[in-house]
């Protein structure tokens, strides 16, 4: 066994860490949340220079064919600086091309930093079953028609292209049924409500008219969508995971730093023992996720599903926990300064809140991991 | 990063679990697995056995005697002993005192002592807390008196486990008491037939006789029982602390304890239903699985770093170890409900047949909750653990 990650993983961790330091620091990111765009161009420039765009994308498509272990390095240290750009969609975007084998013009227009893409999962009513699909996707004579709202999109008023779920088939919640789509964000039909997050992210609200799409579009087979759609949320979650990671690493620095330096009752407030007491309890979920992670991004690859659905929504659910804990001890350590807008610490606790909701809460996840058949079969 | 053994450990583990499968009595086993309580000889012989394989041994080098295994081997034989359900190797002699013995000890203590631990004929306690010293434990006041080629021991040892069956002891005794306190304490090897020494019974909340008093009243002690030098009994003390926790987390023992509680949730009924199929009781089961999945990952993070000597981060090891040891127990009785009440002695010491209401599976489940609560205060406490952590790793 080898925890270690190889020098290029490690040096490209370090070019990234220079680079959130350099070019993403803490009130370059709040004018790009106050900007009208929402996200920088500059910065997307300066990941698709540092390689972080063409990593996940195959060697075929002018990519390096990353690991889940290299995407796990980029975003520990995404997570690390709060980057709020649209890495995590367009990532997640793109791992629907590959495993679907189609649209690898995209694919290279990811690698090179020229798109962008969003995924129009959730719905109104769907809160964290994907399935859960109302969109309707009917068959015209040269493709389909998609007809339906996608909420909660993130990023998606700023991409380029979008992957929708749809209902070709099928009662709303049936798996069976299911189809997806890549379309031009800009087709006509497509009308886009976007508005700002709390954690300083953009989300659209997708309104699908009549949408016409050719044959071509499809990324599934017609109603044969749920596995590719589960697949990819699964590999969405593990780049989350260790997002979170980073998160609490920087999250946990930051408060053992300030229990370090800040003085009350003429000692460091770190000196009290039930501060370090708390702090200790931090570090060891620090620790716990941290190994969650770790396994994630080591299943996401494995054959048995099973093996995959239970690790992944394992470490959903472990790191739910741990980034709660840790993200509201960092604040109360913090004390006053804590519930200001204006320390870094605020914004990674309100980061490490929203990637809770985003893909499946701890309950969520860990409802499915009972769900899983071998969680009843003990051995 | 690769989370695969390689080929050669998974030949390994499987050579372990053959000779396990061939070797390990099943009375014994059955004893373990359901939770009954070991008697000297069931300990005595599963070493013997073991020691015949030349197995006994996992952390000592080969010159010793031992196995000279890697860490990542010594976790895989853990691993596989807990799966089997053999009972435990105690680790007073083999992994407490032994190592204290190689590292300070002299070459006549070495010839006599570490043969005699490897083979059993040696059943050690370890004389540490006193009533007055249990976190704060170089407060420690038994005295230690030098009186020609004696040392004349005068003292309480409290807490001392299975010292009802040892025939020696290890002491930190005070032999300075004008020094600052760590600097007073020497490390004693002491025959527990010498005459002054008295073992009295303290029963635990689950009515088991597991640890004891041990008075000293003018124990003659000869001088060459004395380890290293005069004094300096809190290094060698804090060295053994080292590998004492060796396998603290217990995750072998626990996955297994896993299986057991998910077999009887689904024997067990609520609603009508197996209790595993009732939604609150499973989220429990699963939490519990999912903290154990991401301790096992941590102890092989911790293994593969540093060649099987834990530092600090051992603390973290023994505190989500036995938490999750704990509550295992908690939810093991939590299932059987009203069968966690029968009480029956004579069935946890063996009995095959017992007279009381329940099952086989339920009967020991309480007493084995009531002894567990031991693991978060014995080893140095859990709170003791998050001291060490802010100190040692935190820096705070």
């Amino acid at each position: 066994m080898d925890f270690n990650l190889t020098q290029e993983q490690t040096q490209f961790a370090d070019a990234l860490r220079r680079w959130v330091e350099k070019d993403y620091g803490f009130e370059n990111r709040k004018q790009i949340i106050e900007s009208a765009e929402g996200i920088s161009d500059k910065a997307w420039g300066g990941l698709a220079e540092l390689g972080a765009l063409a990593l996940p994308v195959p060697e075929e498509q002018g990519g390096f064919n990353g690991s889940a272990i290299d995407m796990l390095v980029i975003m520990q240290e995404l997570g690390r600086g709060i980057v709020i750009e649209p890495y995590f969609a367009t990532v997640m975007g793109a791992e629907f091309l590959k495993k679907s084998g189609k649209h690898e013009d995209v694919l290279e227009q990811i690698a090179g930093g020229e798109v962008k893409l969003a995924n129009a999962l959730g719905e109104r009513q769907s809160r964290h079953d994907l399935f859960d699909i109302a969109t309707t996707a009917s068959k015209t004579a040269d493709g389909f028609a998609i007809n339906g709202i996608k909420t909660v999109v993130l990023h998606g008023a700023q991409a380029d292209k979008l992957i929708v779920s749809t209902r070709s088939s099928g009662a709303q919640r049936d798996t069976n049924g299911i189809s997806l789509f890549i379309v031009d964000a800009n087709a006509e039909g497509i009308s886009r409500h976007d508005y700002r997050t709390i954690d300083g992210y953009r989300a659209a609200d997708i309104t699908f008219s009549n949408v016409q799409v050719s044959q071509d579009a499809l990324l599934s087979t017609v109603d044969g969508g749920w596995e590719l759609l589960d697949a990819v949320a699964d590999y969405g979650v593990t780049l989350l995971c260790a997002e979170s990671i980073g998160i609490m690493e920087a999250i946990t620095a930051a408060t053992l730093d300030y229990l370090k330096t800040r003085q009350q009752f003429g000692v460091p407030i770190g000196k009290f023992q039930v501060l370090q007491h708390r702090m200790a309890e931090m570090f060891m979920e620090m620790e716990q996720a941290r190994s969650m992670a770790t396994l994630a991004a080591v299943k996401i690859a494995s054959d048995d599903v099973e093996e995959r659905r239970c690790t992944v929504s394992a470490a959903k659910a472990r790191i739910g926990q741990a980034a709660k804990y840790i993200g509201q001890q960092a604040v109360q350590l913090h004390g006053g300064m804590g519930v200001t807008n204006e320390l870094p610490v605020a914004h990674m606790f309100k980061r490490l809140t929203t990637i809770e909701l985003t893909l499946g809460d701890t309950d969520h996840h860990l409802a499915r991991f009972v769900a899983q058949p071998g969680f009843k079969n003990a051995a | 990063m690769d989370l695969n053994y390689t080929a050669e450990d998974l030949a390994f583990r499987d050579e372990v679990r053959t000779y396990l499968e061939a070797n390990l009595p099943q009375d014994l086993q059955q004893k373990v697995l359901n939770h009954k309580r070991l008697s000297r000889e069931d300990f005595v012989r599963w070493h013997k056995i073991l020691a015949k394989q030349g197995w006994v041994a996992t952390g000592w080098p080969a010159e010793y005697g031992g196995t000279g295994w890697t860490a990542t081997q010594r976790h895989i034989f853990e691993e596989e002993c807990a799966r089997a359900g053999t009972p435990a190797i105690l680790p007073f002699g083999v992994n407490m005192v032994a190592p204290v013995i190689m590292a300070f000890g002299n070459q006549t203590q070495k010839d006599y002592y570490l043969p005699r631990i490897l083979s059993c004929e040696d059943w050690w306690c370890q004389g540490y807390s006193e009533p007055g010293s249990g976190s704060d434990l170089a407060s420690l006041k038994t005295r230690a008196e030098r009186e020609g080629d004696h040392y004349i021991v005068n003292g309480q040892k409290t807490w001392t486990t299975l010292a009802q069956h040892a025939d020696m002891i290890f002491c930190l005794v005070r032999t300075d008491t004008g020094v600052r306190k760590q600097e007073g304490i020497s490390f004693l090897l002491i025959d527990m037939k010498t005459p002054g020494i008295t073992v009295r019974p303290i029963i635990m909340l689950d009515e088991e006789h597991e640890v004891n008093e041990v008075f000293f009243d003018n124990v003659k002690v000869p001088v060459e029982n004395l380890i290293g030098e005069e004094n300096k009994g809190w290094t060698y003390a804090k060295y053994l602390l080292g590998h004492e926790r060796t396998n603290i987390a217990a995750v072998g023992r626990a996955k297994r304890e896993l299986q057991f509680l998910k077999r009887i949730a689904a024997k067990h009924q609520k609603n009508g239903l197996p209790l595993i199929d009732d939604a609150v009781y499973a989220s429990k089961v699963a939490s519990l699985e999912v903290e154990l999945m991401a301790l096992e990952i941590t102890v092989l993070r911790v293994i593969s770093q540093d060649s099987g000597r834990p530092g600090p981060e051992a603390s973290l090891l023994k505190i989500k170890g036995t938490e999750i040891q704990q509550r295992l127990t908690e939810l093991m009785v939590e299932a059987v409900g009203p069968y966690g009440l029968p009480f029956d002695p004579a069935f946890l010491e063996g009995e095959t047949e017992h007279s009381i209401v329940g099952d086989d599976d339920a009967a020991p489940l309480a007493p084995y909750y009531f002894n567990f609560r031991k693991t978060s205060i014995y080893g140095g406490s859990n709170e003791i653990q998050k001291n060490i952590i802010t100190q040692m790793i935190l820096g705070l």
